[in-house]
């Protein structure tokens, strides 16, 4: 038995195991206190499709030597930035949401950039760096979206006329486009199959690229930045490569979240997104210097069934407070905090 | 005549994990003289020092056997403790001080001169007061009888290296009970005027009843002050002599002297007339360690130059300058076209390939498969193991058939023993790891293979594995190779020459087959003085 546990605990990891068991006990719970099984199933999909490309955009700053991308807030901003101007340009439905998504791109390309170049001015500091630039930078948009010029009444505070408001509603532009496509029932339910067909595709680029030269030459570079160098690979600029992309598909997740929400959450809405997806990346079994497809895909259905599931089965056992929320965090920084643990101690 | 001698050592053995490297060495020590303890790097002199500083690495290592007699008593030296309350001091090879604190505080630390205080009267005598002014009038003392003129207030960043040495030294005269000081390598870093100074501090001490255990490999110094002297040789004491029977070329032939087995070819004629395929016109590299300074060299076409010398003389930095790993200066020509310096990329283009001393940190993709490690940098740099996306040539993906079936072909012929080429690289022995990284060099098909330390760190059996290799490569390729090694044995037995280097410079180019006296002179950097000795 020891030694399987052990085994276990090798190949996959203590958070993804640990999370795992948490998972079916929560899902024996929920069928002893007769939840809805299939609302729950629905839930989960939900919210795997809603968080996967966020969880997705950790790959590329992972495997550059960039660590966890703690200051993706800065991608995830310029997502709903370019998303107001598609509402400001007045469009609707799929046309709005894609126009957002190009939109998006020169965006957190050029802060991907000149964020790049700040880490490799930093190096063996990104993570810290990154979270306070995330921090910094979400603060200092509070300002911005008070200044930005956007005059369609939509977004604006009602009273005063001046600034956006703290959440804007989707509703009439593209919240649900994506989930609504080609969505079919199971057991009276309705399948997100175009969000999660979405985060499919997405994984699949990636994957291809991981195996172009560039992508290969990334992940050397992230793997052992001196090799790398001794055999021509121009290191700093493989990091700002996989800072780039990082930037550019974590704009492109929280307008795929916001569509699936039906809100964008502005001011300190992305203060702690990345810590979300951060965690969920290591529960798929992703440590601070490596991670695969396969552990964006594991990390985000173990974590977002894990929170999906939580709410109506704890509830209902401390129906007073907000015991749910609680475990959310717990779950959350303490997936975070192990995996810093283990940084630099390979060797 | 037994209490004559501060300190004596029979017998000491050490073994590291089954391997000997401290056979049954005896030392003698006499009070107020110079004891000079000479060596190639890896001939147990630390060793040696561990055991008696009661170092925690000889003690978490199973310990030593053999016996310490300080002053005439049996000494149990388990910690660096005990060493010091014997009265054993060392001066560091590299500074063991604060940069921050002054050389008062530096000298005094840890054994501070403390007064009461109102609090510590009550609280307890680690919360004293120091007595600064007792404090610095020790240290004015100790820097006096070492003649040193210097405001003893200062912090010791920004003091020249010259006077931390004699801080270092200080401290230790500092302690009152000290009977028998360790030199390790102290004039290495120092100034020619520096180092005289050194000396002549030495000799003082010992005039004043101070035993001195001086290592180093510089043996002109050693037959300066030394009274007598102890040659070591792989962890073999395989001499002790006075200095009056002491010569350069006896110390050096001894100190090299091992027998060569030329096992693997006859050494071939090198001809003056071979076409020239690198020549090298004053490089420099700045490596931290191993600076280059202004080398010139010629490397003709098929042969295998071994570069040899001690540690930290410079060797390893030429073919990391060459290669573009640390910055470099100056010329160097791969037939007639000037080769870029400091690029990577472009050494690599020109035919270049390195096998980095650094196997783990450098040379390779610990946690990448063997098949990886082996193509990766043929595909970034030649675009070889790369195919379009379905036939579109924008997109290039890696080829994993192609690079399968070259992997394949590696672990056979070099004999790479794994379970499979999508093995991780970390998983692998040494020996195996540096076939993996020879395998990468061969995919770039290179012109001249640079190879540093290629033994470093892997079992015998496969040491000879390595080098067997690397001849056939030679032989039957055609390839030159250039090989950087610190073990003399290992270059005298597969190279056509052998350059060495000492102190960043190029001491000169010998035959294998030439005597062990002018390699030990070479290495110790006294070859050109040979003729006054």
């Amino acid at each position: 038995m020891r030694g399987f546990w052990k085994s276990i605990t090798d190949k996959y990891g203590y958070p993804k195991v640990f999370i795992t068991l948490f998972l079916l006990i929560l899902c024996i719970l929920a069928v002893v206190q007769k939840q809805n099984l299939p609302g729950l199933i629905k839930d989960s999909l939900v919210r795997v499709g809603m968080n996967g490309i966020l969880v997705l955009a950790m790959i590329p700053s992972i495997n550059s030597g960039t660590g966890l991308n703690f200051g993706l807030s800065l991608g995830i901003v310029c997502g709903i930035l370019a998303g107001c101007i598609s509402i400001e340009m007045n469009l609707f439905g799929l046309k709005a949401f894609f126009t957002a998504i190009l939109l998006s791109i020169p965006f957190s390309a050029a802060v991907g950039y000149a964020y790049g170049l700040l880490l490799n001015r930093v190096k063996g500091d990104e993570m810290t760096i990154g979270t306070y630039m995330g921090f910094s930078i979400v603060s200092l948009m509070c300002i911005g979206w008070l200044l930005l010029p956007f005059k369609s009444p939509e977004m604006i505070w009602a009273i005063g006329g001046r600034g956006l408001r703290t959440t804007i509603a989707l509703a009439d532009r593209f919240a649900k486009v994506t989930d609504k496509m080609m969505s079919f029932n199971i057991l009276g339910e309705p399948v997100p199959t175009g969000t999660l067909l979405l985060f499919g595709a997405g994984c699949v680029l990636m994957w291809i690229f991981l195996k172009t030269k560039t992508g290969v030459a990334m992940m050397a570079a992230g793997d052992n930045p001196r090799f790398a160098a001794a055999n021509g690979i121009n290191v700093n600029r493989q990091r700002i490569v996989g800072t780039m992309l990082s930037m550019i598909i974590g704009g492109i997740g929280i307008i795929v979240y916001a569509q699936s929400f039906g809100f964008f959450q502005l001011y300190t809405g992305p203060l702690m997104m990345p810590f979300m997806a951060i965690s969920a990346i290591l529960i798929g079994g992703a440590s601070a210097r490596k991670a695969s497809i396969s552990n964006v895909v594991s990390g985000t259905i173990l974590f977002f069934s894990l929170l999906a599931i939580s709410l109506p089965v704890i509830n209902k056992m401390m129906p007073e407070g907000n015991l749910s929320e609680v475990v959310r965090i717990i779950v959350t920084y303490g997936v975070i905090l192990y995996a810093l643990t283990k940084v630099g101690r390979d060797d | 005549m037994e209490e004559n001698y501060v300190l004596k050592l029979k017998n000491v053995s050490k073994e590291y994990f089954g391997n000997k490297v401290l056979k049954e060495v005896n030392l003698n020590v006499k009070a107020g003289e110079i004891h000079a303890l000479v060596g190639e790097n890896g001939a147990g002199k630390s060793t040696l020092m561990n055991i008696l500083f009661g170092m925690p690495v000889i003690h978490n290592t199973g310990g030593y056997t053999g016996e310490i007699i300080f002053e005439g008593k049996k000494a149990e030296i388990m910690t660096p403790n005990n060493a010091l309350a014997l009265g054993i001091g060392m001066v560091h090879q590299e500074f063991m001080l604060l940069p921050g604190f002054t050389i008062t505080e530096n000298i005094k630390l840890n054994r501070e001169i403390t007064k009461q205080n109102a609090i510590s009267r009550i609280l307890g005598d680690s919360l004293k007061s120091l007595d600064i002014e007792a404090m610095r009038k020790d240290s004015q003392a100790a820097l006096k009888k070492l003649g040193m003129n210097i405001d003893d207030w200062v912090p010791i960043a920004g003091l020249p290296v010259g006077y931390m040495q004699f801080v270092e030294i200080a401290r230790e005269i500092d302690k009152k009970n000290i009977k028998l000081l360790v030199f390790d390598e102290p004039t290495a870093v120092l100034a020619e005027s520096e180092a005289e100074k050194l000396l002549d501090t030495m000799r003082n001490l010992s005039a004043n009843g101070i035993a001195i255990l001086f290592i180093t490999h510089r043996l002109d110094e050693v037959l300066a002050v030394a009274d007598s002297i102890t040659i070591m040789r792989d962890g073999e004491q395989v001499s002790e002599m006075k200095r009056k029977d002491a010569t350069l070329a006896k110390i050096a032939q001894i100190m090299v002297g091992r027998k060569i087995e030329r096992v693997v070819h006859e050494a071939r004629k090198y001809e003056n007339n071979g076409e020239i395929v690198m020549s090298i016109r004053n490089l420099s590299v700045d490596m931290p360690g191993e600076i280059v300074k202004s080398i010139d060299m010629e490397i003709r076409k098929g042969e295998i130059l071994g570069i040899g010398g001690l540690a930290g003389q410079g060797k390893i930095g030429i073919a990391n300058g060459i290669m573009g790993l640390y910055k470099a200066y100056g010329e160097v020509y791969i037939g007639n076209t000037r080769l870029e310096l400091n690029n990577p990329r472009k050494a690599i283009e020109s035919g270049l390939a390195f096998v980095s001393e650094y196997r783990r940190g450098v040379g390779l993709l610990l946690d990448t498969s063997i098949e990886m490690n082996i193509v990766i940098s043929s595909m970034q740099i030649q675009n070889r193991f790369l195919k379009g996306l379905f036939g579109l040539k924008m997109i290039s993906l890696k080829d994993d058939r192609k690079i399968r079936e070259w992997a394949m072909k590696m672990i056979k012929d070099l004999d790479i023993r794994c379970t499979g080429p999508d093995q991780l690289a970390r998983r692998l022995s040494g020996g195996n790891q540096q076939k993996v990284c020879i395998a990468r060099a061969l995919t770039l098909e290179p012109e001249i293979l640079f190879v540093s330390e290629p033994t470093r760190g892997i079992d015998i059996g496969a040491k000879k594995l390595v080098l067997d290799l690397l001849v056939k490569l030679n032989k039957e390729l055609g390839m030159t190779i250039v090989m950087t090694s610190s073990e003399l044995g290992e270059l005298r037995s597969i190279s056509d020459r052998i350059a060495i280097v000492y102190d960043g410079k190029l001491e000169g180019i010998l035959a294998p087959t030439d005597s062990d006296v002018d390699f030990g002179l070479m290495m110790a950097g006294e070859y050109r003085s040979k003729e006054v000795v």
